[in-house]
């Protein structure tokens, strides 16, 4: 039982209504509500947060920066999919 | 891809200002360099506890116990982030915390002095996370992500832990005569340490070229140094205390303060385990792990337990 290390949970926290949960970073605990108490102690002690996730970290799935290129460079040349790719005359004024 | 070509092109991404994430190809070396600088980093934290814990049960008035405790629980923290940073580059917690206790890892050597006085408390806060905080600044822009964004967090809270620190000093300078003398004696004995603080002179530290080059380090020991003391000299005067170097005097034309010989051979015989408490922190660390064992187990045993129970009462 001894030398049985605690899992590792990725922390997510909301610093205010209205704005998304952002990774924080980690920590270690048997479950999710240790992790989560932890959580509170290790990344709120000076109001960052009014919401928190806590995440196993074996269960994130992450791309592999060896395949950036098949997975990000096709939207490279897709210049047509921002609105400056589309030439609009200048006496239009809002659009 | 040859490994050249892959060093050449892991150099170009760093000169470019890009940052380095754990699963990018890095070089061998800059991965153990990392390790073994953040794990000091994150020792030196948790080891930092210690002196200051000494005086928690005796501060002279509950404002000092409250921001003093905030700060030791910070340093905590400040801990498990870095901790955190290391475990990104596939060393366990575990394997970290046994190169602390068997020796094998250094923490910073300012920790392995005692905390005689209440004064000391203070100087600690002043001096001791004043030039952690510039040594911090600098690697807020590291290039190593996870390091960088560990820093950026710990220099946001580190800044309460110099101003409660010098706070303490100039209400001790503003106090009787016995009072502000012991601020001066605190000083005398924190001083060249501090200045310690800042690892061997930039001729004496063969890594700093490597670690400049990958950008571990934006400045070098030396710089900091100097950064550090130019900083204290004004604030020493506010406080009305003399920093006890007789050769420290502003240089007009390097525009910095020279200041007199560190005794390098005190920091060599701390860092190889001969300072005041080398013995007493390592033990007290060991003895904290040991004891907490059961803690550990139990928790975990209740865990595994709580989840069985679930399990159960899904099967029902």
């Amino acid at each position: 039982m001894s030398n049985q290390e605690f899992p590792i949970w990725e922390v997510f926290i909301r610093s205010k209504n209205g704005l998304e949960h952002r990774h924080v970073g980690s920590l270690h605990a048997t479950d999710a509500t240790m992790a989560m108490e932890n959580a509170r102690d290790v990344y709120t002690r000076r109001e960052e947060g009014v919401s928190i996730w806590v995440v196993e970290s074996k269960n994130i799935t992450a791309s592999n920066p060896e395949n950036q290129g098949e997975l990000f460079e096709p939207a490279k040349d897709k210049a047509y999919r921002h609105p400056t790719f589309y030439e609009l005359p200048i006496e239009l004024k809002h659009m | 891809m040859k490994i050249e070509d892959l060093e050449k092109k892991f150099q170009d991404r760093i000169d470019a200002g890009e940052k380095i994430e754990p699963k990018d190809w890095m070089p061998e070396k800059y991965r153990k360099t990392h390790i073994r600088q953040i794990s000091q980093h994150a020792h030196s934290e948790i080891v930092g506890m210690l002196p200051e814990g000494n005086w928690v049960t005796r501060t002279p008035t509950l404002r000092r116990k409250v921001g003093l405790l905030a700060k030791v629980q910070d340093e905590a923290g400040h801990g498990l982030y870095l901790y955190s940073a290391a475990e990104t580059l596939g060393i366990s917690r575990d394997e970290m915390f046994r190169q602390l206790h068997t020796g094998k890892a250094k923490y910073s050597s300012i920790f392995n002095y005692p905390t005689m006085t209440w004064a000391d408390i203070g100087t600690i806060g002043w001096l001791v996370d004043g030039a952690a905080i510039i040594n911090q600044v600098m690697l807020t822009r590291t290039s190593f992500g996870p390091y960088a964004r560990a820093m950026v967090r710990i220099c946001k809270e580190e800044s309460f832990h110099q101003r409660q620190g010098f706070e303490m000093i100039l209400t001790l300078c503003n106090g009787t005569a016995i009072q502000k003398e012991m601020a001066q004696d605190a000083l005398n004995r924190w001083w060249w340490p501090s200045l310690m603080m800042f690892g061997p002179r930039d001729e004496e530290s063969p890594n700093t070229e490597q670690s400049v080059k990958w950008k571990i380090k934006r400045k070098t020991n030396d710089e900091l140094r100097q950064q550090f003391i130019d900083i204290t000299v004004e604030q020493a005067k506010v406080a009305g205390l003399t920093i006890p170097d007789p050769d420290l005097k502003w240089n007009e034309e390097r525009g910095h303060h020279d200041f007199g010989a560190i005794d390098w051979s005190e920091f060599w015989r701390v860092v190889k385990g001969n300072g005041p408490l080398n013995k007493e922190r390592l033990k007290a660390r060991n003895d904290a792990w040991d004891n907490g064992e059961w803690v550990r187990d139990a928790a975990m045993a209740h865990s595994e337990k709580q989840a069985q129970k679930e399990e159960l009462k899904k099967a029902v």
